[in-house]
């Protein structure tokens, strides 16, 4: 790599933020500083909790297609939520409501922000470490809390709360309404928890992003990666502080009697509720405010590596970097005025919902920009089937698809009919689970040589890939279809309503079913491979085994304590210059002068 | 490999896009006139998005497929092209938004309905849903054409009174309660949606229309059936453990009938 020598404000400021290197364990991998570390620490966190999440996934699914099968080991574990073995409907709800829970916070929020944002942001913009180290282990070891606190939730009296991931009161708020006691305060602490992880992590992810970025670096030179870890921590710094305000207002109503969200006269089971002058939808308003942004949360950072993955193996340059970085732009900012087309059969004003129905349409411009531009990145390139560019291949698939049901739901008139359908467990499974672990599928292979200095094992991730990709497809397609019978979601069982049955819904449960289970089985592959290549992966010392052009790959696999050895690089050209005419290799990295790239003398200045 | 990823993506897209159109797995028949209109609303956001599915997916495939292939060419080095991105812009802008103005106005037929040119027929037949967990409750005004005020203290579901209905108050002595909701065919009727613990959702999927019903707040929904027949309304927002099986039927029969049916009810009042 060329280096420059650092100015005298610039070697004082790399001073300022380096901390010297911890010898003891505890402190160098529990309490760490080290943004790579806490990376590293926000990634397992999230294997962990996503495999958790598979789990309850396959609960819900096995009592979907078979309500009185009995699973003895389950009684054992849940002696009241599955008697002798067989889940009650509440269970079912219980575990679709953690399933949701875990997926949205522990894994989508944690593993492409705090995951691979924490341990990439830094390196990418040529800084030795977060704008503030401490906060960010702050921000790791509260999202711990939170991630412990969910999961008492299991354990308590009651057992896990069972009235949704969105927590919609009254039911949310009434322990009279549900079987459930303390569990949905666990539930509500956990979220409020988190949500000032969150924020915590949002600020140092803004300020390292705004402040620490290389000599040279301008922010049209950003790698899209940091342009979505940016944009992705602004919206969490907006969206986390009104969904805390909600949990506590919520935490509140059950437990010292006030009336946020409850209204006077409710009479459960014969009996008189003792609240007045709430409303229930208030909480929707709240809680979609977050909810929305959060969506963007989870799929932008999977955007940012798909962009960086598809032009790193098409040896060619992002096609149209600044639309796609205004398409970021836009994507989080039109992602604060479209909440209200979760609530255009909550009951709220219908006035308002061509304003949110134009709006959210409106999405479907910058999406499609980014598609188009996806595309556009491997047209005329060559390609390289690395499992990275599957992966990521896979997510504009995936998100082409997850996507356009979109189109339905965000109109008021279609949604009459599919909202609270299985139609939109299937949009938004498609496009903000499976595209984004996608993401995250990409960014763990395609980086995994720098964090660990071994090469995951290829043919494996590439099965994996293949298994996954028709698996998710198989499970998340079918579940269109039974929103057009239509299948209300969140429903334990289809005994209660005649037509299901009648029109196919059975089968089409267990083909899902079927399908699931398959593509949860094939996850193993990823996890065992994951694991083994940590310590035993062939060895891969290069600095820049992928022919990339970002920073990290300039740098010793892994990285050394303050990424830079000290130095501060200097950058001279935007992030992906593949295939410059009359460079001497196909790749001109960041912090390659024209000198470096095309040779004496230098001819040509390279693209922005 | 570049042939395989596109023949996979083409495989799925295909078998995607195949019970759309053979219409496998369907909605079920419209009865009232704005049912078909939200089912035009639906046909053409299938046909947009179906044709820039198939387009995307298409294109997605081929280029994995075209530009994975040996070849001695440096790749290009183009940066972009404004062009194609002011005209892919523009499209995706005109389809998408043009979507909402092109079906809106259906929506504001269905949801108007408190503004002063949606003006109801006066002989409408009005009927009052209750949602408590987990049945529905209806009320039909009776011979008076009027309903009773209700009291949160008289709720007795034990005693066949699960509203609170006065008996004793003007109005209220000859309210109907029923579990079950009959109307006549082509004859205007506004569902009153009301809940008395949680959230819930009045859905009949032959009506195509669907609004929670939210404690503390009145819902309103207007239709008129066209056909007879017997329809599940079943509840679309989870209301805990019994939400899969807190259902009712709507009865559309001809006028006769309800008529029939309505006076055999107010027998059992007195």
């Amino acid at each position: 790599m060329t280096e420059v020598q650092p100015s005298k404000e610039v070697a004082e400021y790399t001073e300022v933020h380096r901390h010297p290197e911890p010898k003891s364990f505890l402190w160098k991998y529990i309490f760490s500083v080290d943004h790579k570390v806490i990376g590293i620490q926000y990634m397992l966190l999230a294997v962990v909790a996503v495999f958790v999440g598979m789990a309850l996934s396959l609960l819900v699914r096995l009592r979907l297609v078979c309500p009185e099968c009995s699973y003895p080991l389950l009684g054992t574990f849940f002696p009241v939520g599955a008697p002798e073995g067989v889940m009650t409907p509440e269970f079912y709800l219980a575990m679709l409501t953690m399933h949701g829970t875990v997926m949205v916070f522990m894994v989508l929020t944690t593993a492409p922000q705090g995951g691979f944002g924490n341990y990439f942001l830094p390196i990418q913009i040529g800084a030795a470490d977060m704008a503030f180290p401490r906060l960010n282990m702050l921000s790791f070891w509260t999202t711990f809390v939170s991630f412990l606190l969910l999961m008492a939730a299991f354990v308590v009296e009651g057992g896990a709360p069972m009235s949704g991931w969105t927590g919609y009161p009254p039911l949310s708020a009434l322990p009279e309404a549900t079987v459930q006691g303390i569990g949905q305060d666990l539930w509500l602490a956990s979220i409020a928890v988190f949500c000032i992880a969150s924020l915590l992590g949002a600020l140092n992810f803004i300020v390292t992003t705004l402040d620490l970025r290389a000599k040279g670096l301008t922010m049209m030179r950003m790698p899209l990666t940091c342009w979505t870890w940016f944009v992705t921590a602004i919206l969490g710094l907006l969206a986390f502080g009104v969904l805390l305000a909600a949990g506590v207002l919520l935490l509140m109503d059950r437990n010292v009697g006030t009336s946020f969200f409850v209204p006077a006269g409710l009479v459960v089971s014969d009996k008189v509720i003792d609240h007045s002058g709430g409303s229930p939808i208030l909480w929707q308003h709240l809680f979609w405010f977050f909810g929305h942004p959060e969506v963007y949360i989870a799929i932008l950072p999977g955007m940012g590596v798909t962009s960086h993955v598809l032009s790193t193996f098409a040896r060619k340059t992002v096609f149209g970097y600044r639309a796609m970085v205004y398409a970021i732009a836009a994507i989080g900012g039109l992602g604060f005025v479209v909440w209200g087309h979760h609530m255009f059969v909550s009951g709220m004003s219908p006035y308002s919902a061509f304003v949110f129905s134009v709006l959210t349409m409106c999405i479907g411009v910058p999406s499609a920009i980014k598609t188009f531009n996806w595309i556009g990145t491997m047209w005329g390139g060559k390609i390289r089937f690395t499992s990275p560019m599957l992966y990521s291949i896979g997510f504009v698939s995936l998100f082409v698809s997850g996507g356009l049901s979109g189109i339905f739901l965000g109109q008021p008139t279609v949604d009459l009919y599919f909202h609270d359908t299985y139609f939109v467990v299937a949009h938004f499974h498609l496009i903000m689970g499976v595209a984004a672990i996608f993401g995250m599928f990409a960014g763990m292979t395609f980086w995994f040589p720098k964090m660990f200095g071994r090469m995951m094992n290829e043919p494996l991730s590439k099965i994996h890939f293949w298994i996954t990709f028709v698996g998710v497809y198989a499970i998340f397609g079918p579940m269109h279809y039974l929103g057009m019978l239509p299948h209300p979601r969140r429903y334990a069982e289809i005994t209660g309503v005649d037509y299901l049955a009648a029109n196919g819904a059975a089968e089409l449960q267990m083909f899902v079913t079927v399908a699931a289970v398959l593509t949860v089985l094939a996850q193993f592959i990823f996890l065992y491979n994951f694991v083994k290549s940590i310590f035993a992966g062939k060895e891969c010392r290069e600095e820049n085994p992928w022919e990339a052009t970002t920073l990290e790959w300039a740098i010793p696999s892994p990285p050394p304590h303050d990424n830079f050895a000290g130095k501060v690089p200097h950058v001279y050209r935007g992030a992906y210059d593949f295939s410059l005419k009359g460079a001497k290799r196909d790749f001109a990295m960041q912090c390659n002068d024209d000198k470096a790239v095309f040779g004496e003398p230098a001819t040509q200045a390279s693209g922005d | 490999m570049g042939l395989l990823l596109a023949i996979v993506v083409w495989a799925i897209t295909f078998a995607m896009a195949v019970p759309f159109v053979t219409q496998t797995w369907w909605m079920p028949e419209s009865i009232t006139a704005l049912g078909d209109e939200i089912d035009r609303a639906f046909n053409w956001t299938l046909i947009g998005t179906g044709v820039i599915f198939l387009l995307a997916q298409a294109a997605l495939g081929y280029t994995v497929w075209q530009f994975s292939r040996p070849t001695d060419k440096p790749a290009s080095d183009s940066h972009g092209n404004n062009k194609l991105e002011i005209l892919w812009t523009t499209a995706a802008a005109v389809i998408f938004v043009g979507l909402t103005f092109v079906t809106y106005s259906v929506w504001a037929e269905t949801r108007f309905i408190e503004q002063k040119s949606m003006q109801p027929s006066a002989d409408r037949l009005i009927v009052e849903v209750t949602g408590q967990q987990f049945v529905w409750n209806m009320r039909y005004a009776g011979e008076d054409n009027q309903f009773g005020p209700t009291d949160i203290a008289l709720i007795d579901d034990a005693a066949g009174n699960p509203v609170g209905l006065d008996r004793s108050a003007p109005g209220g002595a000859d309210d109907i309660m029923v579990p079950e909701m009959q109307v006549p065919v082509n004859k205007e009727v506004e569902v009153v949606l009301k809940s008395k613990d949680v959230l819930h959702n009045f859905f009949v999927p032959e009506l195509r229309i669907k609004l929670d019903t939210v404690p503390g707040l009145v819902g309103k929904l207007r239709f008129t059936a066209t056909k007879e027949g017997k329809y599940e309304i079943v509840c679309s927002e989870l209301c805990g453990l019994g939400h899969y099986k807190m259902r009712s039927f709507l009865h559309v029969v001809s006028q006769e009938e309800y008529e029939a049916w309505i006076a055999e009810q107010a027998s059992y009042l007195f």
